[in-house]
């Protein structure tokens, strides 16, 4: 039941994409995303699968893992499509059948609100299965350690974030296995409406809660029995340092910004575009 | 009419790059009745072996009949897994509701039981674990002792009536006190209900006591299968794989190796005081 989920999984290999520093591919998540959100241009979002797929490549993740990150927007993706086609009316009517109308402009915006949503949860999925979640939460740390100085807990938070990766296997097998311990008493949780189903659910939760609250508590003390006392005046084991890869890369993130930019501007296909299918589909404007 | 387990083969995440294949081609049936001990180190696949007697885990391939019903099929399962009461390792996986009555009731309210009949298993199931009614039947599961908690879960499934028990480690972190209590417990609803047992255990010596069949898994395959004194006068093979044979056995097997003249068998304390009291007198030093 809870197999689906890939979230903030690692997948071990050895990859330049690994090696990287984690502040380093943090930062370059940020320039993708800023990339997939100046995109355009339909065509230009070509380029940044593209992009995509050559990060992937550099990863040696199977192409299928980063693509299974999709799997539990299978529902979203294509309501997100259907509500943009039909809802937004804008630029040339393609189509139009009672009380229905698809526009250009619609199926512009539907076509890149899935492919936007992809790109995202694609790239930052990239970024798990290349980052530990330790050397992860650390590099976020490091990054907002200038926070520091406004009194910002950036030291908690990044403890509370790994902390929170650390248990997520743990709780969805524990769910599993209460599941099945109540399943075997006989419990019915598929049957029934909304509210008897809500209610099936109370055997589950209770053992997950009381037990998640009790494992808190063991961990609170063993982390107080081994002197933590927060982030203050704490080393490294292993320090953080930059090599030339880090440079290399967000170079090469920069100049994708700079192509997507370059690109739409000389190349507006998309505008075209609609005259295009119009065109195609034999109508006037 | 008896449980059968026909060439079942398991896979854990089946067709990934993770996938691991825990139970490999492995047949075997449990009689009415009968009482079988199912040892094995860890990660032999004892746990996943056992979750597929009541449908938890379905095969990868093979069948798993219950009195007949298939285990693979959604409508059968139901009726199958009816029959089998599944006692895990960890009680904390199992207590939920306010108080220990409440929770005991959770399994036979879903059986659709009349309240009157609810009522007097759940008495029942208390009285077989021990615990008693007055005392415990308001208290609430969390505040219990560890041993407690075990209690209540196996009464919690004790209360269903079920014709096979199947039983996780139940005696893992209990004190030899608390060992031999929850043994003398399986014996003895065994006896009252009738049922058949499926006790995985590390610990040989418990399962010498009582069992009829003992079946040895290693590498999720069936290493050996057969009576305890089958199975125990291997006690060599058995320790080189990890496991702790019954004392005796190993006792015997020692003073074999030192020119006793034992007969074979021997795996009970009893039968090794048996056999060298009929030395009294004899020379002990062949
Ligand atoms: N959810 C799971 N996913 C993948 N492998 C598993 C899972 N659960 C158990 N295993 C593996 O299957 C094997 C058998 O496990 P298990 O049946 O729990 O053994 P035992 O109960 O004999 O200790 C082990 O090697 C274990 O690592
Ligand atoms: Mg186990």
């Amino acid at each position: 039941m809870f197999k689906d989920i890939t979230l903030g999984q690692y997948f071990p290999v050895d990859s330049v994409a690994h090696r990287l520093d984690p502040r380093t591919k943090l930062v370059l998540l940020i320039l993708y995303i800023v990339a997939v959100f100046i995109v355009k241009d339909i065509w230009v979002f070509g380029f940044i699968i593209a992009f995509m797929l050559f990060m992937t490549a550099m990863s040696k993740v199977p192409l299928n893992y980063v693509l299974k990150a999709i799997k539990p927007m299978k529902l979203l993706l294509p309501l997100m499509f259907l509500l943009n086609l039909f809802m937004i009316k804008s630029g040339h009517i393609l189509f139009s059948w009672k009380f229905i109308t698809v526009t250009t402009g619609g199926l512009r915006q539907a076509l890149f609100i899935v492919l936007r949503l992809i790109a995202l949860v694609t790239g930052a999925s990239l970024l798990t299965l290349t980052t530990t979640p330790v050397s992860l939460t650390e590099g976020l740390e490091r990054l907002l350690s200038p926070l520091k100085a406004v009194k910002f807990p950036v030291h908690e938070l990044a403890m509370m974030m790994t902390i929170a990766l650390r248990f997520i296997p743990t709780l969805l097998e524990e769910a599993d296995k209460i599941m099945k311990a109540q399943l075997a008493r006989g419990a019915d949780l598929e049957s029934g409406n909304i509210f008897k189903k809500a209610k099936a659910m109370i055997p589950i939760l209770i053992p997950l809660f009381v037990n998640s609250f009790r494992r808190a508590e063991e961990l609170a003390l063993a982390m107080e029995s081994r002197c933590y006392h927060g982030g203050e005046g704490r080393t490294r084991l292993k320090v953080l340092k930059f090599h030339m890869r880090d440079l290399w890369a967000v170079l090469i993130f920069a100049a994708l910004i700079a192509v997507v930019v370059i690109l739409q501007n000389t190349f507006p296909i998309d505008r075209y575009a609609a005259d295009l299918i119009l065109g195609l589909l034999g109508k006037k404007q | 009419m008896p449980i059968v387990i026909e060439k079942l083969t398991y896979t854990y995440q089946s067709g990934s790059v993770n996938a691991f294949t825990a139970i490999m081609d492995v047949s075997l049936t449990i009689h009415d009745g009968e009482f079988v001990g199912l040892i094995g180190h860890t990660g032999s696949g004892k746990s996943t072996l056992i979750q597929q007697l009541n449908g938890l885990m379905q095969p990868t391939s093979g069948k798993v009949l219950v009195d007949g019903f298939d285990m693979s099929d959604k409508k059968q399962r139901a009726k199958g897994r009816a029959l089998v009461g599944m006692v895990f390792q960890y009680p904390d996986y199992q207590l939920f509701d306010e108080t220990v009555y409440k929770d005991i009731s959770f399994g036979p309210k879903n059986m659709k039981l009349a309240p009157d009949e609810i009522d007097r298993r759940v008495r029942e199931a208390m009285r077989l674990v021990g615990l008693d009614f007055d005392e415990f039947a308001e208290k609430s599961p969390f505040e219990l002792s560890g041993g407690e908690k075990r209690r209540t879960a196996l009464a919690g499934i004790i209360a269903m009536y079920p014709k096979y028990l199947v039983l996780d480690e139940p005696m893992a972190g209990l004190d030899p006190a608390g060992r031999r209590a929850v043994l003398a417990m399986i014996d003895d609803f065994r006896k009252q209900l009738g049922c058949a047992v499926v006790m995985v255990s590390h610990s040989m010596d418990d399962i010498a006591r009582s069992a009829d069949k003992v079946i040895v898994l290693r590498d999720g395959a069936i290493f050996a299968s057969g009576t305890p004194a089958e199975i125990f006068s291997r006690s060599d093979e058995l320790y080189e794989m990890g496991l702790e044979p019954p004392f005796a056995a190993r006792m015997a097997s020692e003073l074999k190796r030192h020119g006793f003249r034992l007969p074979g068998g021997i795996y009970t304390n009893e039968a090794l005081a048996d056999a060298l009291a009929a030395y009294k007198g004899g020379d002990l030093n062949v």
